[in-house]
């Protein structure tokens, strides 16, 4: 295996894939989202639950490859608990880091705020790949506007 | 006709390529030669999406621009003529290769929109459109469209799309487990009501080569047009599209070593000649006045505005490339490659092939799950290897859903496919699921 390879499947990824966190939809959610990748037909349904600006639960189901799984999984621990604020900051973090192709973001408050995220940065060399670790990512986006929490914050 | 390469004929085994012949061939393609990340040889198993181009396919587009680059089919000067004839003897070539006359060939940007260019037709003959002659083509609600659930997308939703246009009724007939058409469904499926019955020459994904003589049979009983889907078909085996009698048939450039951006649709030509336009402009015309117009003959008719003469050029070339390897050789190549191919996946525990997992009929183009190991991860280990497969489901969902997943790996070879590249192929294989920490491995 080449040192990209493991710097891809790191085992963080192995273990999130492996074994999911926050896997299983409930009968009701504050805003629900499906999020497909047409390329390779990965698919995830996210709900979300807020409470006073907090996102109080997050729950999904689906279907993919390592990468999407393993992301929807860290997502999950990173964002239960948060206020919207800090969601859509890490989100627009973790985007950051799958745009910097791989080198990371060279700086250490973001690397303590995404955790078990950082584990992608390997990703972001492989662009057909980058679009796997955010599936989440948009879900959870598109699910929080449909929440309608982002207008009563 | 049908298609079997597997029975011995006659003439005893037939001709496959040598090994020096191999050779020369791969020296044909530049791009085999390059090496990807870390140095590594690339081991090209992706020829189904699209295949490399060997050098006179382009030379002869690089020529076209550099010595006779000019409008066609208008201008009386030398070079506007040069270039007439480069991109009619294109089309010649092109038709020639799959046994029709140049007059029932007619370009387009790629197969998809030879079948959308069908499908329109039939809708705005539907709407009145081409008169008289055109009455054949026009469907009433209640009327049937045939495919399969084998379809690649660009034969099915051009004809979702005409159902819901039309009223027509969209029917399909099923797949068996081992990814063959359900030819017993076939009698059931084409009725009185039946007017156009599209399916695939060769699924994309199971690779399953499929017999047309039934379906033409079938549609022919009840005057229904069929539409037959070459895109895999005609890079690897010989076709020959008047013997296998089909009213239409589509096929791309870029999958039989020509350049994207350039298809062909095949028409039988008194059908071409009934058919009303579909994209209407610029050099498909005789006289225009302000208020109405009357049509070029085809294939004319059907190619409006500037078209993509280098393309078709090279084109040509990659008919003529193929045409003097000989397809029979070609296919007896390929044949050879796709026991390999399903052997190598065979030998790998915890990979099963979506499709037959025989020879008998078939391409060597080879799809499969590894348990427990996404399509997209597995992609990424063989790419790891120098190998490039395709991962999705390929264009074909339905088909995916009817074996139960969302994703395949998919081999595909060509011409120019050795088998120690099938050897590189198998050993990045079985080190897939040990990388995963699943059993297995060679």
């Amino acid at each position: 295996m080449t040192s990209s390879m493991e710097q891809l499947y790191q085992q963080v990824i192995l273990d999130h894939a492996k074994f999911p966190h926050g896997r299983g939809l409930g009968a009701r959610a504050d805003g629900q989202s499906h999020q497909v990748n047409p390329t390779c037909g990965d698919e995830v349904t996210l709900q979300v639950d807020v409470a006073s600006g907090v996102v109080d639960d997050v729950r999904w189901e689906g279907q993919g490859c390592s990468i999407s799984q393993a992301s929807i999984s860290v997502l999950h621990d990173l964002v239960v608990g948060q206020d919207l604020a800090h969601v859509d900051h890490l989100a627009e973090t973790f985007r950051a880091l799958m745009q910097s192709r791989g080198a990371g973001l060279d700086d250490e408050a973001a690397e303590d705020e995404l955790g078990d995220a950082n584990a992608f940065t390997g990703v972001g060399k492989f662009s057909a790949r980058v679009k796997c670790a955010l599936l989440g990512w948009t879900a959870l986006n598109d699910a929080l506007i449909k929440s309608g929490a982002r207008e009563d914050a | 006709m049908t298609s079997t390469i597997d029975a011995p004929s006659d003439l005893g085994t037939p001709r496959t390529l040598g090994a020096a012949e191999l050779a020369a061939v791969r020296a044909d393609f530049p791009l085999l030669e390059r090496t990807l990340r870390d140095g590594r040889p690339l081991v090209y198993l992706d020829s189904g999406a699209t295949s490399q181009k060997p050098e006179v396919v382009l030379d002869a587009e690089q020529d076209f621009y550099v010595q006779r680059n000019a409008a066609v089919h208008r201008g009386a000067h030398q070079l506007a003529e040069e270039a007439t004839e480069a991109f009619e003897d294109a089309r010649a070539r092109v038709a020639s290769f799959v046994g029709v006359s140049p007059g029932e060939l007619v370009w387009t940007s790629n197969a998809t929109a030879g079948i959308n260019l069908v499908a329109y037709a039939l809708s705005n003959a539907t709407l009145g459109r081409g008169g008289e002659a055109a009455r054949r083509f026009a469907l009433a609600p209640g009327d049937e469209l045939l495919v399969t659930e084998s379809e690649h997308h660009a034969n099915l939703v051009p004809w979702q799309e005409l159902a819901f246009r039309t009223g027509a009724t969209l029917r399909w007939i099923g797949v068996d487990d081992d990814g063959r058409l359900r030819l017993d469904e076939l009698d059931g499926a084409v009725t009185d009501r039946t007017r156009v019955v599209a399916f695939t020459h060769a699924s994309n994904v199971t690779g399953a080569i499929t017999d047309v003589t039934p379906f033409v049979a079938a549609a022919r009983r009840v005057g229904a047009l069929t539409v037959l889907d070459a895109c895999q078909s005609v890079p690897h085996l010989p076709v020959d599209l008047h013997a296998l009698g089909v009213d239409f048939a589509a096929f791309s450039g870029h999958k039989m070593l020509g350049p994207t951006g350039v298809g062909a649709l095949y028409g039988r030509r008194e059908l071409l000649e009934a058919m009303p336009p579909v994209t209407t402009g610029g050099s498909m015309v005789e006289v225009v006045t302000m208020t109405e117009t009357t049509y070029a003959p085809p294939p004319q008719r059907f190619e409006a505005g500037t078209q993509m003469v280098s393309q078709a050029v090279g084109m040509g070339a990659a008919a003529t490339y193929l045409a003097e390897l000989g397809m029979d050789a070609v296919a007896a190549h390929e044949h050879h490659l796709a026991g390999l191919l399903l052997d190598a996946v065979a030998s790998v525990p915890g990979v099963r092939v979506i499709g037959p997992t025989d020879t008998r009929d078939r391409l060597a183009a080879v799809s499969f799950v590894v348990d427990g190991v996404h399509a997209h991860d597995v992609g990424q280990v063989l790419d790891d290897a120098g190998v490039a497969v395709r991962v999705g489901h390929h264009c074909a969902q339905p088909l995916h859903r009817r074996f139960g997943v969302a994703a395949t790996a998919r081999a595909t070879a060509a011409v120019y496919t050795t088998d120690e590249e099938i050897a590189v192929f198998r050993e990045a294989l079985a080190g897939v699921r040990p990388f995963f920490g699943l059993g297995g491995g060679a």
